[in-house]
């Protein structure tokens, strides 16, 4: 036996040993101390398949479903499935060529590559449906999968209940990858604001998949499988044979109408004008027509009764004499005499009436829309010496005006809403450098000068005043299926906000009877509705706007805000139509209709004729089509300089120009033009300034 | 049946073969564990060898029957005949030139009828009894540098060959055996060589060459002012130290190169530097025909030890289960059920399984090392010495190569992988050692 270099078995053991030990500890870190790895193999191999549950549905008062859900077909293509199939007989099926098919083709390779499904074609119309159903067996790889869209019954509301849409990066980003790619979510009005509770749950389905990334069964048998929980359903307070009335009302004219319930702060409709038929944008047509209505200067997808800006014109005054009685500066016996205007500042304000004693108290300065009352009430207010001077007083009633909604977001439960403006000391002062007093804004005592207001607002400040001082914020839903105490999205619409039930009821009272006596016999007779007592105000705004470079004065905004019964205040409203004349004329009218639908349940036949004659009354201002007409040629132009193909610019060649507009001076004004404000000019330098900020920022 | 003919069973070392069996079995279980899909026939896959593991089986019975004749035999005849194996092995590789088919980018293997052969994996086994054999004789002194060079030879002509099938990696196992040589006298100061020679490598590899050459030069001033006295009593001691720094920046400005370039192909570079993560600076350079690099090349081979490293991770402490494991069960480890199924235990079983799986391993490799040294002749010896270095250089490499401590080189885990050629080689390999370990008590020549 050799006992020569026997200790050297001792070494190669160690080495062994040492080799063994090292692979063991690395082992060890892959196996025990990282944690990553597991996550790793399972994202390698099973893919979570995301099953989405119905969304809710929506529901008026009444229980109707204002949208619904419906079942609509994708063909998907798995491309390595497909082979030998008659493409000529698909195409002609799909309704495209044989280019567009191999297009499409490539497209689901690149997309998802060749062994997974890919949308081939989206939402198939039910003619297209049909045919394929029936032949689907001939082509193999081809399939169609079921995918749920909304649908609207009643074809309205569009812009309440907003649409659905593909979650884009934004989205994604801010829900912490909550939202995937091609996840659908609510993009606007209550689809948006209740998309918590409306998507409902998702359901994960874990599926197995190969190193081609093949789906090859189910991963554990569904252990870790979670179901999907469908949607909760809301409870709405809309009306929706209220709300159809005020589209049809409101077709061919721009404005917007809103009623909300005095009571509960629940908007019994809201009606923007021009409006869209809401199925337009789900079905097989949608991308087509969404294009359609984004490019319409009309613009059908802004919803003017929270985004609209108006100035609030004579429907302002009942505020206006609010403020004053509770500031004590006058009392309900307080009048004035006025003959035609008001003459105590440099420039005259003009009124409509002259009759001596039209405005010798609160009640009839109201009732007859005087102009002088309320411009010299409102100089009262601000240069009220016991505030100390005219910039604290102004401040002081700004505060009042932001208590009744104005110049201040008022919470709402669709996105978007504009918070109207009433501006501050700091704007007047940057506009008239610091020298300006109350005759310098003294329209804003009627409801002019640079206060902005939104429907919305004006409706909820009617609001106000039928409460006596409180409200509660404008909303439309009123309870979620299944409410639980988490649900937190409506708790904010139930807290009464108190603002100014510190205004006693005898000034309250007052002003209500001016109003009652709008209606009964001031500038409102026409919306009288009997055995209903409605107090509402009228309005007529001016417009200007600017065209071609040049200012041009359009028909007067027609505005109108009431409630209505008096007693018991179930409805409040604000309507306006755009450049159609005096608040009489056009926004009473549908009021008063509004009113009687929702109070009596039913229209008299006799009104019947006026919802057609109103209905059928085009009023949509002339403008618009030369508008219409510089939108369209220069993005012509924009698409000729980046193509270079003139087959754009060849149909502008063809019809020629169109005119620009001339003043439309409303029919009823005296023929003498009036010289607008001298500051006119200078408000609107101001806020077309302040829009571009908006818009660079 | 071995225990009813007590001249066979006499004196075999149980222990060695039960740990055969145990790490055949996991094998074939791994293997099924890959290629098993549910619902298939089990009667069909195991014995009408349509699935791979009931292939596995097969070749498994053919190594029984092989073993069963080997420890029929009497231990003279492996010592006579070791030569005339060598040759023959030698003969069967030079057969390759001429008769090689083209399969998945090797030159290697020989193809006749439907069966396939690789000289290379058979050579280890001649090649282990030829150096025993060398090794035991009388007139051989170890302590001469002629035996040495001879021994050596022995070892490197067949790698030579290999290296030229472009098989580097099977020519690499070769190297294994001076772990042999090394118990039997080679001088360590080889070993400590060769060792340095790895690091310089692996330096090269990691460090911009030129500031590599600056640091070796750094070093050598210091050590040359640190033994200014040695060498102011002895010139000789700077000419040393001089030698090894030009040998040094030799190798590591002018060999690794070279080697990069001329010898390796193209994807073996490749992989060396994934597993280091970097580029390969020489891929313009490459001149040395051969697979190309596939045409994702930045992640070939480096996909293949992610997916497997993402497998053996996601085993866990104590694995994922069997069959359960979806990395490995489907296909995202490429080549997994012979190079890689290791991943499959890992996955399926997790730390614990590894490392009791490495501890049957462990306790084979110190088992036959202990065979080796109850051995009277020097050539049972040597060759126990050599089975040990080639299982364990097989272990070693291909376990380091799926957790990511090495290169991606395509060699066989023994008696687990898939592969008839590999199973029955080591197979055979292992029964000759107990066949010797047999006899004992005799002293062969």
């Amino acid at each position: 036996m050799s006992v020569f270099n026997q200790s050297r078995s001792n070494i190669i053991r160690l080495i062994f040993l040492g080799l063994f030990l090292i692979m063991i500890l690395q082992l060890f870190n892959l196996q025990v101390i990282s944690d990553n790895y597991r996550e790793l193999a399972m994202n390698n191999a099973v893919f979570r398949k995301v099953v989405y549950p119905n969304r809710g549905i929506i529901f008026d008062r009444k229980g109707k479903a204002i949208l619904n859900n419906t079942i609509m077909y994708d063909l998907v293509v798995t491309p390595y499935e497909v082979k030998n199939i008659d493409t000529q007989s698909l195409c002609s099926s799909l309704q495209i060529d044989t280019t567009e098919f191999r297009k499409r083709m490539l497209e689901a390779r690149f997309k998802n590559g060749p062994y997974r499904p890919s949308i081939f074609e989206d939402l198939l119309t039910p003619e297209m449906h049909a045919r394929l159903d029936e032949n689907i067996w001939k082509f193999p790889g081809f399939a169609l999968v079921e995918r749920p869209v909304r649908v609207y019954p009643f074809n309205a509301a569009a812009h309440i209940m907003g649409y659905v849409g593909e979650a884009d990066s934004g989205i994604i980003k801010k829900s912490k990858s909550f939202y995937q790619l091609g996840d659908y979510v609510g993009r606007s009005g209550l689809e948006a604001f209740y998309e918590p509770v409306l998507m409902g749950q998702r359901g994960i389905k874990n599926l197995i998949k190969d190193n081609k990334n093949r789906l090859v069964g189910s991963y554990e048998k569904g252990k870790y499988d979670t179901a999907a929980i469908a949607g909760r359903n809301l409870q709405t307070y809309i009306d929706i044979e209220l709300q159809q009335l005020a589209e049809k009302l409101m077709t061919n004219k721009v404005g917007a109408v809103v009623a909300i319930d005095p009571k509960t702060g629940g908007i019994i409709a809201m009606a923007s004008g021009p409006t869209y038929n809401p199925n337009d944008l789900t079905g097989p047509n949608k991308q087509k027509n969404y294009g359609k209505l984004v490019l319409d200067v009309t613009g059908p997808l802004l919803n003017r009764a929270i985004q609209g800006l108006y100035e609030p014109g004579s429907t302002f005054k009942p505020l206006g004499a609010l403020v004053a009685l509770d500031e004590g500066v006058i009392t309900p016996s307080y009048g004035v005499g006025c003959a035609g205007a008001y003459y105590g500042c440099a420039r005259p304000v003009k009124c409509e009436h002259k009759n001596p004693g039209h405005a010798a108290n609160l009640r009839l300065s109201i009732a007859n829309s005087c102009n002088s009352y309320y411009s010299q009430i409102y100089r009262m207010t601000v240069d009220n010496p016991k505030l100390g001077g005219t910039k604290k007083g102004y401040e002081h009633w700004k505060e009042y005006l932001n208590a009744f909604g104005l110049g201040q977001r008022i919470a709402l439960d669709i996105p978007g809403s504009d918070k109207g403006s009433v501006p501050d000391t700091s704007v007047y002062n940057k506009v008239y450098r610091g020298s300006w007093n109350s005759c310098t804004n003294l329209t804003l005592g009627i409801g002019q000068d640079m206060m902005q207001s939104t429907p919305l607002q004006l409706a909820n400040a009617m609001c106000i005043i039928a409460n006596k001082g409180y409200y509660y914020a404008p909303h439309f839903v009123e309870k979620i299926e299944n409410e639980t105490k988490s649900d937190t999205l409506l708790s904010n619409f139930r807290v009464k906000h108190e603002v100014l039930t510190q205004i006693s009821d005898e000034a309250y009272e007052a002003v209500i009877s001016g109003m009652q006596d709008v209606v009964e016999r001031g500038t409102a007779r026409a919306a009288m509705v009997p055995g209903i007592n409605i107090c509402a105000k009228t309005g007529t705004a001016e417009k200007y706007r600017i065209i071609d470079r040049r200012r041009i004065k359009l028909k007067n905004n027609s505005m109108f805000v009431c409630f209505a019964p008096r007693e018991n205040p179930r409805i409040a409203m604000a309507v306006v139509v755009e450049n159609s004349g005096f608040g009489s004329t056009w926004a009473a009218p549908i009021a008063s209709l509004m009113i009687e639908k929702y109070l009596n349940d039913t229209l008299r036949a006799e009104r019947l004729k006026e919802v057609d004659r109103i209905s059928s009354a085009s009023l949509v201002p002339g403008y618009f089509t030369r508008l219409q007409y510089i939108e369209d040629s220069t993005r012509a132009q924009r698409w000729f300089k980046i193509t270079n193909d003139s087959i754009y610019l060849k149909k502008f060649f063809q019809r020629g120009r169109v005119e620009s507009p001339k003043d439309e001076p409303d029919p009823s004004e005296k023929k003498k033009r009036r010289v607008p404000h001298d500051n006119a000019m200078l408000q609107e330098r101001y806020y077309s300034r302040k829009r571009l900020n908006q818009l660079q920022s | 049946m071995s225990q009813r003919n007590p001249a066979i069973s006499k004196g075999i070392d149980w222990v060695l073969i039960w740990l055969y069996v145990a790490l055949v079995t996991i094998g074939i279980i791994s293997i099924f564990s890959v290629t098993y899909r549910e619902g298939e026939n089990l009667i069909d896959g195991f014995f009408k060898m349509k699935a791979d593991y009931g292939k596995q089986l097969l070749y498994f019975f053919i190594c029984v029957i092989m073993g069963l004749f080997i420890l029929l035999t009497d231990s003279k005849f492996f010592t006579a005949t070791a030569n005339i194996w060598y040759a023959f092995g030698i003969f069967l590789l030079l057969l390759v030139f001429p008769f090689h088919t083209e399969v998945k980018g090797t030159n290697s293997i020989i193809r006749f009828g439907g069966f396939q052969l690789q000289p290379a994996e058979l050579c280890k086994l001649f090649v282990n009894l030829a150096l025993a054999k060398y090794l035991s004789r009388v007139e051989t002194d170890f302590t001469k540098t002629r035996s040495q060079l001879i021994a050596a030879g022995i070892v490197l002509l067949p790698a030579v060959i290999t290296i030229a099938q472009s098989e580097t990696g099977l020519a690499l196992v070769f190297f294994s055996f001076f772990l042999v040589m090394f118990r039997e006298g080679l001088p360590p100061g080889y070993l400590v060589i060769g060792f340095s020679l790895a690091v310089l490598v692996v330096a090269t590899l990691l460090v911009e060459k030129y500031t590599l050459a600056a640091v070796l030069s750094g070093i050598v001033l210091i050590a040359i002012y640190l033994m200014r006295r040695q060498i102011r009593r002895r010139r000789s001691v700077l000419v040393r130290i001089l030698s090894i720094w030009a040998i040094c920046v030799g190798v590591q400005l002018f060999f690794v190169p070279f080697l990069f370039t001329k010898v390796l192909q193209k994807h073996q570079v490749e992989r060396i530097f994934s597993l280091i993560g970097r580029e390969n600076p020489y891929a313009q350079l490459n001149t040395v025909e051969g697979e190309e690099p596939t045409t994702k090349k930045v992640n070939s081979s480096d996909y293949n030890v992610r997916q497997s490293k993402i497998a053996i991770g996601s085993g866990g402490v104590v694995g994922r289960g069997f069959l359960k494991g979806t990395q490995t069960r489907f296909d995202f480890v490429p080549e997994q059920r012979t190079d890689f199924i290791f991943c499959t235990i890992g996955e399926g079983f997790g730390f614990v399984g590894s490392t009791i799986f490495l501890g049957l391993y462990l306790f084979m490799l110190l088992r036959i090392v202990n065979i080796a040294e109850r051995q009277r002749s020097v050539f049972s010896r040597c060759y126990a010495y050599g089975v040990a270095s080639v299982l364990f250089f097989h272990i070693m490499i291909n376990v380091c190569m799926t957790i990511g401590l090495a290169p991606v080189i395509g060699i066989p885990l023994p008696f687990v992988s898939y592969g008839g050629t590999s199973l029955i080689t080591f197979s055979v390999m292992l029964f000759i050692l107990i066949r010797l370990d047999a006899d004992r008590q005799m002293v062969l020549r």
